[in-house]
């Protein structure tokens, strides 16, 4: 059963564990003890970025072996305000961090999440969805159940956020655009040996969705998608990466 | 260059120093500030606790009726601990120690009622028991961050108005140091609570 700690008392001041500096890739999945096939974190990682790229919620996944003592939920949350996961007014990250000699995963949430993904919620998800699968030592099939059924609670999410959104969207849409535009004509002119530069109509916007397919277009062909560095090798990065988000200790761990 | 006068270089002193002592001031202004915030935080971590205590007792008492006395000791212990706020432009050690004391009761009370709950597997299966428990551990651990990072935010102010030369001007701008949120004497004891 849940193992009920009174951490206040048995936390020392001092972190056990150093929380890793933040990444200058920033992505979905850090597997710090390989864990996963190359295949399965591969998977994973651009299940994670194509839900934050059409929701902007950021979930990230942080494979280590031992928290070192220290409380797991307590080090997610700091761990998650140090690398800023989700975008800074709506801290809507998610850090889900296994650490497999524990025998421990926990859930933690940024702030503008605790609301939908509560603590009986991260709960319910790890000793349901996640656990049965870790017990079998299928640690990516515990983790994609997982991150489908934060999926599924946080459905709701994206369309009132995109409702309260809609006075700075267009700005950052328009940069956005922008910046994929100039790409895709690199990369159309690099390819075609520079004789067909201007293809698309200037004036005409693209959708959202075309947005978000040319965002993957471009990631897999050229490695240098939203300033970041992301490697064409790997599943790529976050657009802009880690955006500012706050974590304040919500959220929930168990253990197998 | 020959005209420098006495007064030229008084200007220029009163100058450096008037520029110094108010970076000095608004930095401190803008780090105690932070820390109040903080504080804040702390408060409703714990606030957030004391509102699930209702609920919990609800629940255990459908299935726990002869565990009144240590039910009672949970609702007293959280009216004491909900009496007791401080404002935090009031921030002293006492005052600290005082709220620290009541939420400390408050924290053994409900470990006692924990403890009392692995007597009863009814209870420990129901589905509303279970998430309040979660939602509790997940409030302890909000207390646990607010707390350091409180002290943190502290440690910046305290070490800014301390630090020497920055502590000639603290004494007369009127910043005190702030107190920390220490854990409480014997509190390393207190038992873990296992399910």
């Amino acid at each position: 059963m849940a193992l009920f700690l009174y951490i206040c008392y048995t936390q020392s001041a001092i972190a056990q564990f150093n929380i890793p500096e933040t990444p200058k890739v920033q992505t979905s999945v850090y597997d710090y003890i390989n864990l996963l096939s190359s295949a399965e974190k591969l998977n994973l990682e651009q299940k994670l970025i194509r839900y934050s790229d059409s929701t902007s919620t950021q979930i990230v996944v942080a494979i280590i072996g031992s928290t070192k003592g220290e409380n797991i939920n307590y080090l997610g949350a700091q761990w998650g305000e140090k690398w800023e996961i989700g975008q800074e007014k709506e801290d809507n990250g998610i850090l889900i961090l296994l650490a497999k000699d524990d025998r421990r995963i926990a859930i933690n949430t940024g702030i503008g999440i605790e609301h939908l993904l509560t603590d009986a919620l991260s709960k319910r998800i790890i000793e349901r969805d996640i656990i049965p699968y870790f017990k079998s030592n299928d640690y990516p099939g515990g983790l994609n159940r997982g991150i489908d059924a934060i999926f599924e609670v946080l459905s709701g999410e994206y369309q009132s956020s995109g409702r309260s959104n809609s006075g700075g969207f267009p700005i950052l849409i328009l940069i956005f655009l922008i910046v994929m535009f100039i790409i895709i004509v690199i990369a159309i002119s690099k390819r075609s040996g520079g004789k067909g530069g201007n293809r698309g109509n200037k004036s005409g916007s693209p959708s959202i969705l075309d947005a978000i397919i040319l965002s993957n277009i471009g990631r897999s062909s050229s490695g240098g998608f939203g300033g970041s560095s992301g490697g064409g090798f790997s599943g790529g990065s976050f657009g802009g990466g880690f955006g500012g988000g706050s974590f304040g200790g919500g959220g929930a761990s168990g253990g197998w | 260059m020959k005209n420098i006068k006495p007064w030229m270089i008084v200007i220029v002193i009163v100058a450096i120093l008037f520029f110094w002592g108010k970076g000095f001031n608004n930095s401190a202004v803008d780090y105690q500030a932070d820390a109040k915030t903080e504080w804040a935080d702390v408060e409703s971590a714990y606030q957030r606790r004391a509102d699930l205590i209702p609920n919990l007792v609800a629940t255990v008492k459908g299935y726990a009726e002869h565990e009144r006395e240590t039910l009672e000791g949970v609702i007293n212990a959280r009216s004491q601990a909900t009496k007791t706020t401080i404002d935090a432009s009031n921030l002293t050690a006492e005052n600290m120690a005082q709220f620290q004391q009541a939420q400390q009761g408050l924290s053994g009370a409900l470990s006692r009622l924990l403890v009392t709950v692995e007597r009863y597997p009814d209870l420990k299966a129901d589905q509303s028991f279970l998430e309040l428990q979660s939602q509790l551990e997940g409030t302890e651990n909000r207390i646990n961050v607010s707390r350091d990072r409180f002290n943190d935010a502290v440690n910046i102010y305290d070490k800014h108005i301390k630090r020497f030369p920055g502590n000639m001007f603290a004494g007369m701008l009127g910043f005190d140091e702030m107190p920390r949120y220490k854990s409480a004497a014997g509190s390393e004891n207190a038992p873990d609570v296992e399910f």
